[in-house]
């Protein structure tokens, strides 16, 4: 054992750069390239113009985008969320309550002190989640209704409403461009909260956590803490949601979260997320907030009966994740 | 090693363990500055749980450790690469879906601090890869390489080697020398005593939990290192002795060798490669306990899967009672009456079910058995099979809920009610209590002179001679000797089992 110092180097490169990209980026580019393949069709079939009919599917998609969002963050580090739309929920009767009097500077201070009570919710879920070590599934399940609970108590029937001012953040457009406010939010959100810790050791972290949480305690990641953290984030973006719903729609009802917790899974998987954790972004999962919700617009304006919608719908989720998953295995292999 | 400096890593009485079981009794290791320790013993010594304990991944039950004579207790991994301890564990700390370059800013490593620790073992490697498309051995170097950039005083390397092809080995020591150059040390666990003896300044051997000895490693003197880790010979004698006067255990059948040619086979294995088994043939005949003896990881649990249709072999002949094998899945094997008894019970078990459920599950895979279940039947073969096991039925609603030694039994009972002609068993007695294993191998005795075939692996060497005709040592994916059942001593084995001549042999 002394021929050592002769040794050649080795060298271990992997799959060509492109290969790689794909591998690593291929789902979220084709998610987007499947959005902008639906545009051509989808503007046949409308009479509006270009500029209005963006601006409704931002407006349409908006919450969706938001509770994908929230999914997406603790999808990836290994949870699941069933509480998200019911928080939703919650934020909105709060906020469509207590804003239906308010000047506009009055309700974006209080939008802040919203989005830190969903944070605070957020978290004490994932808290009771990493202290009791239940299964995300059983403790979100019960915040469902917790919060289902909660927005009936606050508001019983559909009521309140936001200054015009504030609806304008979610309906208006950015100074008569045509660019909607609703995209601008999504992606000033993804932007401001997302992309720096992305690259930063708490969003590695949530990858880490997600993916192997042996190899991630041994790297020294404190695990417990990071899945709050996930819970705590996905607090953002689901307040975000819910004053989305408040501005979007101008009035509090205690049962508009109810679909945006499955719809939020729905995005997340065809978004590239695994279900599994670790693996994804949140840039794949915004493309799939705005393809399920095309989607359905698509077969509005087709006039296709709105029980076969669904139908539609849930076949070209388990299509594309089944095609998005034999092209993943052939990459690998 | 001066006797007034304090040593650099001194650790005294650390115990740990997991509910009943003793994993650590109480350890003592000393570290100097400037070596590389060796730290030995067989399988389930607690080498593991040492270096686990010295790093902050489990907490110590007792004992005190001290860094440069000062006493300290890591609560984490990170709080001990602090103090200067660095591991790279057995399982790679990597994780499998961040690039390398992620992954080294998740621990807060530089990458060029890296790239320059794999530049000087010779490496490169692409830092934009996904960990989770690298292959193992690169992923260890990676550990490692990660590792030195803290410089540590002790590098600890746990079991890194075995992974590795012998050209990074080589790579591996060569680091562990120059560590020792530069007045640093590596604290360095491995299976492979020539490693040890070519790399190591001192070795201290572990054997159930406490330490035996420290000495210093020399050429030739891998007999005296296995003879510590047996511990003293006249010890050992006399637990073999005890344990043969129990009269439900049958001396290896050294008697019945003479007849053993005429049996008919059952089993036969040619040249078989499959994962970790290089080229392992082997004979199994009616009524024969054949003994599998090997390290960690040296294909024996590729083998067995091979056999049990678990995985498929790449090349090589299997045949059973002289008519070709080729299972695909469990199914094939069972319906050939080839069964399996896993080291993991839960793996083979319904937890949730009634015994009387497990025992009968095989008896509903035959496709030709359409219709209600014969009830009658069925409760009359679960019965004698459970009578003839002494499963204990008083917690017999719930599989998970008996001992580990009961649902061992579940196991072989289900079999015994199917019905079977050759048994698998991988490692059956592992975490049973020694009663109970009495009785497996009492059981298993009994089962081969009605005619069964057994194929045998063990984690501990004491059970061959108790159990079985002859003994096979696998080291490497080979078969590197043939031992009869009543020869085959933990000496003898475990020369085998470390790839050594047993001519060479020291006795």
């Amino acid at each position: 054992m002394s021929t050592a110092s002769a040794a050649p180097t080795l060298e271990f490169r992997g799959a060509a750069p492109w290969r790689r990209a794909i591998r690593q980026h291929g789902w979220t580019i084709a998610v987007w390239l499947i959005l902008i393949a639906m545009v051509p069709y989808w503007r046949s079939l409308s009479q509006q113009d270009f500029k209005f009919d963006i601006q409704a599917l931002a407006i349409d998609a908006l919450p969706l985008c938001f509770a994908a969002m929230a999914q997406a963050v603790i999808v990836i580090s290994g949870g699941i969320d069933l509480s998200i739309g019911s928080l939703m929920g919650v934020i909105n009767v709060l906020s469509a309550r207590e804003m239906v009097d308010m000047g506009f500077r009055q309700a974006i201070a209080f939008s802040f002190l919203v989005l830190l009570l969903a944070v605070l919710a957020s978290g004490f879920t994932g808290l009771i989640i990493t202290l009791t070590r239940i299964p995300d599934i059983v403790v979100t399940l019960g915040m469902l209704f917790v919060w289902q609970g909660v927005a009936l108590w606050i508001m019983e029937i559909p009521g309140g409403g936001v200054p015009l001012q504030y609806s304008d953040l979610a309906i208006g457009d950015v100074g008569s461009t045509g660019i909607p406010n609703a995209a601008v939010a999504v992606f000033a959100a993804l932007l401001i909260v997302w992309v720096p810790l992305r690259w930063l050791r708490p969003g590695l972290a949530l990858y880490a956590v997600g993916s192997n949480r042996n190899s991630a305690y041994l790297s020294g990641i404190n695990v417990a803490r990071t899945r709050v953290g996930a819970y705590m984030l996905a607090g953002v973006f689901t307040g975000l949601g819910g004053l989305a719903l408040s501005a979007s729609s101008a009035i509090g009802d205690p049962n508009s979260g109810a679909t945006y917790t499955l719809n939020s899974v729905a995005a997340v998987v065809l978004g590239g997320v695994s279900l599994l954790g670790g693996v994804g972004g949140l840039i794949g999962v915004i493309a799939a907030a705005y393809v399920l919700t095309l989607s359905k617009i698509i077969l509005l304006l087709r006039g296709t009966d709105p029980n076969y919608a669904n139908v539609y719908q849930g076949a070209l989720i388990i299509l594309v994740v089944v095609i998005g998953g034999l092209l993943t295995r052939k990459t690998r292999s | 090693m001066s006797d007034e400096a304090p040593a650099l890593l001194e650790a005294r009485g650390v115990a740990k363990h997991y509910g009943p079981v003793v994993a650590l009794r109480a350890a003592d290791l000393s570290v100097a500055s400037g070596e590389v320790h060796a730290l030995l013993g067989a399988n389930g010594a607690g080498k593991s749980t040492l270096v686990k304990c010295l790093t902050g991944v489990i907490r110590p039950d007792g004992g005190s450790i001290a860094i440069s004579g000062k006493q300290v207790r890591a609560r984490s991994p990170m709080r001990a690469a602090r103090l200067g301890l660095s591991p790279v564990f057995q399982d790679p700390a990597l994780v499998p879906d961040l690039t390398v370059a992620q992954n080294l800013r998740l621990t807060g490593a530089s990458v060029d601090a890296v790239r320059a620790q794999l530049s000087d073992m010779d490496l490169r490697v692409s830092f934009r890869e996904l960990v989770g498309d690298l292959p193992l051995p690169i992923l260890r170097m990676l550990d490692l390489a990660r590792a030195l950039t803290h410089d540590p005083q002790l590098l600890i390397l746990d079991e890194i080697t075995a992974a590795l092809p012998s050209d990074l080995a080589e790579r591996v020591f060569d680091v562990m020398r120059r560590r020792r150059e530069q007045g640093r040390s590596v604290l360095f666990i491995t299976h492979r005593l020539a490693e040890v003896i070519a790399t190591s300044d001192r070795a201290t051997i572990l054997r159930d939990g406490s330490d035996v000895g420290t000495m210093v490693p020399k050429e030739g003197g891998e007999a005296r290192i296995v003879e510590m880790m047996l511990g003293p010979e006249a010890a050992r004698a006399e637990v073999a002795a005890s344990e043969r006067d129990e009269e439900d255990v049958p001396v290896g059948a050294a008697a019945a060798a003479t007849t053993a040619e005429e049996r008919p086979m059952v089993l036969e294995v040619s040249e078989l490669r499959v994962g970790g088994v290089q080229d392992i043939s082997l004979q199994l005949r009616r009524g024969e306990v054949l003994g599998i003896a090997a390290l960690e990881g040296q294909g024996q649990d590729e083998l067995f899967e091979a056999l049990a249709g678990q995985r498929k072999a790449e090349s090589g002949v299997l045949r059973v009672s002289g008519k070709a094998f080729r299972p695909r899945h469990p199914y094939d094997a069972i319906r050939r009456k080839v069964v399996l008894v896993p080291p993991d019970r839960l793996l083979a078990l319904l937890p949730q079910r009634p015994v009387r459920e497990n025992v009968a599950a095989p008896l509903y895979n035959s496709p030709l058995r359409w219709g209600p279940i014969n009830m009658r039947a069925e409760t009359r073969r679960v019965r004698r099979a459970v009578e003839a096991l002494q499963i204990d039925m008083r917690a017999a609603r719930q599989v998970r809920r008996l001992s580990g030694g009961n649902q061992q039994k579940v196991t072989i009972a289900r079999w015994l009610a199917a019905g079977f002609a050759v048994l698998l068993c991988n490692d059956p007695t592992r975490g049973i209590d020694v009663g109970t294993k009495r009785q497996v191998y009492g059981l298993l005795r009994e089962l081969a002179d009605d005619g069964a075939a057994i194929l045998f692996f063990s984690s501990e060497l004491a059970e061959f001679p108790l159990v079985c005709d002859r003994v096979l040592a696998v080291y490497g994916g080979r078969v590197t000797a043939e031992v009869p059942g009543a020869a085959a001593d933990e000496a003898t084995l475990l020369q085998a089992m470390h790839g050594l001549d047993l001519d060479e042999a020291v006795a």
